[in-house]
Parts: C-alpha cells; structure tokens; sequence
C-alpha cells in the first residue's frame, strides 16, 4: 500500500504544482505560465528583478499571489491531513477540527492576543498569534475529550455533542473580545470568517515545515492507525500502545490545526470532507488517506480560494465559501448514503 | 473432540500470584493464584460479573494487576515489549467491532503487524498465511468485502482469522462465539482445536456455554466474585456441586456417548 502512495506522489505533486502556476496567473494582471516560474526561480534563488519581465508583475506574483497561494496549499493541506488523523485516531467519521471545536478554540486564542494588542500589550505579533492558536486549540480538545470521557468508546454523539458545546461557549466569548475590540472589530472577524489575504512568506516558512513534519507523523503512523479502527483492546493486543498513540497524535493535529487558523482564520468543512471524500474513492486506508488527503485538501482551498480571489466579482471570505461549498456537499453526500442503506460511512 | 496430544509438554505458560484488581476502588479479582501450562486448552468459566474478561485481560497485559504479578513465559507481562508480546499473544474480543469500510482481507493482514517493519510491505509468505486464515475460517469468498457489512457471525470468523494471521504461541478468546449461532460456534471452537492439536497452539477461552466448554477445554477454572472457586481437569470439575457454588443452580452431568463429553442440564433451585 505505500507503494501505491508512493506511485502516486509525483503525478499528484505535478498537479499540485501546475495548479500553482495557474493559479498564479489569475487575477486582475495576467501573467503568463512560463513567465510565472521565471518569475518563482528569480525569487527563489534571490536574483531581484527577473528580466524581461513587467517589474510590476514580477512584484504581485512573487509577494503577493505566491505567498497566498502557498498558503492556501499549506493550509487546506494541514486541515485535511488533521482532518484524517482525528477522524481514524477518533474512530468517528464526523470528527475534524471544525466539528471537535478545535479550530474555534485557536481562533479564540487568536482574538485574544488581538484584544491584548488592542490594549497596548506589547507582543511580537509574529510568534505570539500562532502560540495562543495552538494554546487555544490544545486548551479546547483537552476540556471536549475531558466532557466526552465519560462514554469510554468516545462515540460520535458524545464528542460532537461536547464539541458543539465547547465551541458555543467559546463563540459567545469571541463575542464578547469583539465587543471589547469595538472599532477594531474587523480584525477579529477576519479570524471567524477565514482568509489568506493576509498570508505572508514568513507564514509559509511556518507552515511548510508544519505540514510536512505532520504528514509524515501521520504516515508513520497510519498502520497503527488502520488496527486502532477494530477497538483499543484488539489494537493493543496487537502489540500497539494506545495511549502513546493517541496523545501523539491528537497533538500534532492540534499542532497542524491550530497553524492553519493562526495564518488563515477558521475554515470549516475541509477537514470533514476531504478524507470523507477519499475514502469513499480509495478506501478508508490511512496509509494511502493521509498523504492524499494532504494534497487534496491543498487542491480544493487552492481551487476555492482562487474562485474568491480572481474569479468572483467581490472577494467572498474563504470560510464561508467553503462552508457554502461545503456544507451542501456533506448533506448531499449523506443523504446518498442513507439512501444506499449505509450508515457505516 | 480428541483429548490432550501432549503431555510431556507441560512447561509453565502463565504463572499468576497473589493477584488483586479492581475498577474505580469496586475489587474485580481477588487473591488470583493460577498456574497455566502448555498442552491444555484452558476454560475460564463463571456467572457475570465475575471477572473472567478481567483476568483474560491481565493474562493478555491489556491490563496491570494492582497487586501480585502476571508472569507469561517467566518473564512479568509488563517487562514484555508489546511488539514482541504481540508475536506471543493473540486475542478474539467477543463483539468485534470494525469502524470504516476496511475489506476483510485488509482487516485479516492487520495480524500480520507485530511480525513486520513499519514500512515493510507483507512478503509472499505472509500472504500465503493471511490467504490460509481466510481459506480455513470459510471467508475466502468474502476477501474483498467491506468489513462493516457482515453479519454477526462473520464478523467473529474475521476476528478468528486475523488472530491466525498473527500466528500466536497462545490465543486468548474472550466469548468469541457467544454472540453466534450453535453452527457457527461449533465450526470455530473445531477449528481453533484443531490448531492447538496439531500445532500446538495453546488456548484459553472464557466461555459462558458450559456444554461448549465441557468438550472444548481440557482444564477449567471457574470464578466466583473475583476469586477462583475450583479448577482441573474438566472432568473433575464439571460437577454438579462446583455449578451450584458457582452458579447456584441445579445441575446433572451425564456423560453423553453422543458428544464423546459431560454434559450439562440445569434448573433453578427448588424453593423448599
């Protein structure tokens, strides 16, 4: 089965790379293919000013798109990788970030450093957002695994009941930062609705190796994770420790999550529905799951952030497109298995 | 069935002392003392509640004792790496459950995890092994379907067939056929003797069907609240005064010519 993602990684990686380059191309000053990867390799190898090439162009693509491009790669990426992990390590295809109110807790943790900065708290704002995110998201599973504890099986109902809770109360405190941010609100509310117009090349430097660090944890993992869906005891018997397993990897996806929202603000929907997807097409094994959930994941926020960037008329908040995009896909998806008699998923 | 193959090989499997374990301050085991050796297939029996699962789980190491020790090949469970417990160790869980559409020959490889490297893929060999696991527990024809659309009782068989695969010293089954019916249970506990008569792989079983133990096992233990009440060779056991401690209920044991073993009826006690 490795050998099947490993077959599969270079044509996915060339896709991924063309949709960069497309994309790049997009938006109010059209630039072409080949000057979009002259323009990258100038960049890259730090040559200044390709030649040839509209200095202003070479400008928007190499600072501007590139940087949210990547970003929206990273972070569709990182969101569908957690989303795999949580949902396998969970044994619950309805967990991800979104639903577990992992990501809410990091946007709070967000909100908070902003109010703080607001009052004239002097934070370096470039490491102190995403600590609090991931303070935030870790404080946030903690208490959601801490009210689900009591069912011993973690069923589904009992998470994402705490889940919808935690992440309520959670909700009405951002209310309240956001009260407290009062003409500043907007900076707030650029967390809630999610974005990538703000992601910067120090944000990618972060989430690049993020990602690729989570990966290959939850791909050194997935054989694990694969035993872990016939139940704790059979898993240890099998020679797995469990606990050790699980905290592994319920904090790296916290990890993952919670540097996603710190660059882009919440985004629901693809943590839920990307591994979703896959297992319907590839089946549910996590070692072919994860990796592909990395890439489409990065595809679609790719594809649904370019949509909203230079195809749509007005910039629509990406979290709120994909929850758009999303949503009715998840119920359409559902109701078709209801209808299939499968209530396994 | 046959009776025992071996009976030079009696050395010591499990040796349980002075053993105490409880959930949450309420004592599920008290004072366990046993001595389990190989060339028997081992029973436990008891009403619910009695702490049968408990003790197959601290044999297995899935659980600590709080007090006494837990030794599987002279050697404390808890000094055994889990890996290589695992190559030693097998267990058939009573509902085995699978979450997502895993077929069953996915599931069945999965038995395969304590012998390979993380990223080594199964060799011919292995596949020969998980093919024969499938083939002997009859759900060849069933490879590629999805786990979570089978029925109760081949659900069990996969259970059955992925403990194979791993290709255990000792298997543990925890009511592994109780959920199934007379047919079905028949077929599994015959086959998984038949793996212990001729290849000697050893077995203990908690069971509720006193009948199924009567001619599956060798030795019987039986539990009551926790502590072992009597144990030896079934035939010594299988008494009605042992059933009515334990159970207390009435019981004849014949011996049936039919079945080549005793067997039991019971009816509650008559109210004087």
């Amino acid at each position: 089965m490795h050998g099947r993602a490993a077959a599969l990684l270079l044509p996915l990686t060339a896709v991924l790379i063309l949709a960069v380059a497309l994309s790049a191309t997009l938006g109010f000053l059209q630039v072409s293919i080949p000057d979009v990867f002259i323009i990258l390799w100038a960049k890259l190898s730090g040559q200044g000013q390709p030649t040839g090439i509209d200095p202003v162009a070479a400008t928007v693509v190499a600072d501007v798109r590139m940087p949210r491009i990547l970003g929206a790669v990273l972070v569709g990426g990182l969101l569908g990788v957690s989303g795999a992990v949580f949902q396998a390590i969970l044994l619950n295809p309805l967990a991800d970030s979104y639903t577990l109110g992992i990501s809410t807790g990091a946007a709070f943790g967000a909100s908070l450093v902003i109010v703080l900065q607001i009052f004239g708290l002097a934070l370096p704002s470039g490491v102190t957002i995403p600590v609090f995110a991931f303070i935030g998201g870790v404080g946030t599973l903690a208490v959601v695994l801490y009210l689900a504890a009591g069912d011993r099986r973690l069923s589904s109902t009992s998470l994402i009941l705490a889940g919808v809770i935690v992440a309520a109360i959670l909700s009405a405190a951002i209310g309240f930062l956001k009260f407290l941010a009062d003409e500043q609100v907007g900076l707030i509310i650029f967390w809630l609705m999610g974005s990538l117009a703000g992601a910067s090349w120090p944000n990618i430097l972060l989430l690049a190796p993020t990602a690729l660090f989570g990966t290959l944890v939850g791909v050194f993992y997935s054989r694990d994770l694969n035993i872990m869906a016939t139940g704790d005891r059979a898993a240890t018997s099998l020679g797995i420790n469990t606990v050790r397993l699980r905290t592994v990897l319920l904090t790296v996806s916290t990890l993952m999550t919670a540097l996603a929202v710190s660059v882009s603000g919440i985004i629901g929907f693809v943590g839920l529905i990307v591994p979703h997807m896959l297992r319907h097409i590839v089946g549910p094994d996590n070692r072919l799951l994860i990796p592909l959930s990395f890439f489409t994941g990065g595809l679609l926020l790719l594809i649904a952030d370019t949509l909203t960037r230079a195809v749509l008329p007005v910039e629509v908040p990406i979290g709120v497109l994909t929850a758009l995009l999303g949503g009715p896909f998840f119920c359409i998806l559902f109701k078709r298995r209801q209808r299939d008699g499968k209530t396994d998923f | 069935m046959a009776k025992p193959i071996s009976e030079q090989a009696d050395d010591l499997l499990w040796s349980i002392r002075g053993v105490n374990f409880g959930y949450n301050g309420t004592p599920v085991l008290r004072d366990v003392n046993l001595e389990l050796r190989c060339g028997c297939c081992y029973g436990i029996l008891g009403p619910n509640g009695s702490g049968k699962t408990t003790l197959l789980d601290l044999m297995g190491g899935l659980q600590s004792p709080q007090s006494g020790t837990v030794e599987f090949k002279n050697r404390p469970l808890d000094a055994w790496p889990k890996k290589q417990l695992a190559r030693q160790l097998a267990l058939v869980p009573q509902d085995f459950m699978v979450r997502f559409g895993y077929s069953v020959r996915e599931v069945v490889e999965m038995g395969l995890h304590p012998h390979l490297h993380r990223f080594a893929a199964p060799s011919e060999q292995d596949q020969a092994l998980v093919d024969e696991a499938l083939e002997i527990t009859g759900i060849a024809a069933l490879a590629d379907r999805p786990v979570t659309r089978l029925s109760g009782g081949e659900k069990q068989r996969v259970a059955v067939a992925r403990a194979l695969a791993q290709r255990p010293a000792a298997l543990l089954l925890d009511e592994a056929t109780s959920n199934l019916d007379i047919h079905h249970s028949l077929e599994i506990l015959h086959l998984i003797r038949n793996r212990f008569e001729q290849q000697g792989m050893q077995v203990v079983a908690v069971m509720h069907d006193l009948n199924l133990a009567s001619f599956f096992c060798d030795r019987l233990i039986f539990l009551k609240q926790g502590q072992v009440v009597c144990q030896g060779r079934t035939e010594e056991t299988l008494t009605p005064e042992t059933i009515e401690a334990v159970y207390g209920v009435e019981a004849e044991v014949t011996v049936s010519a039919f079945t080549n073993s005793r067997q039991v009826s019971f009816r509650l006690p008559v109210a004087p």
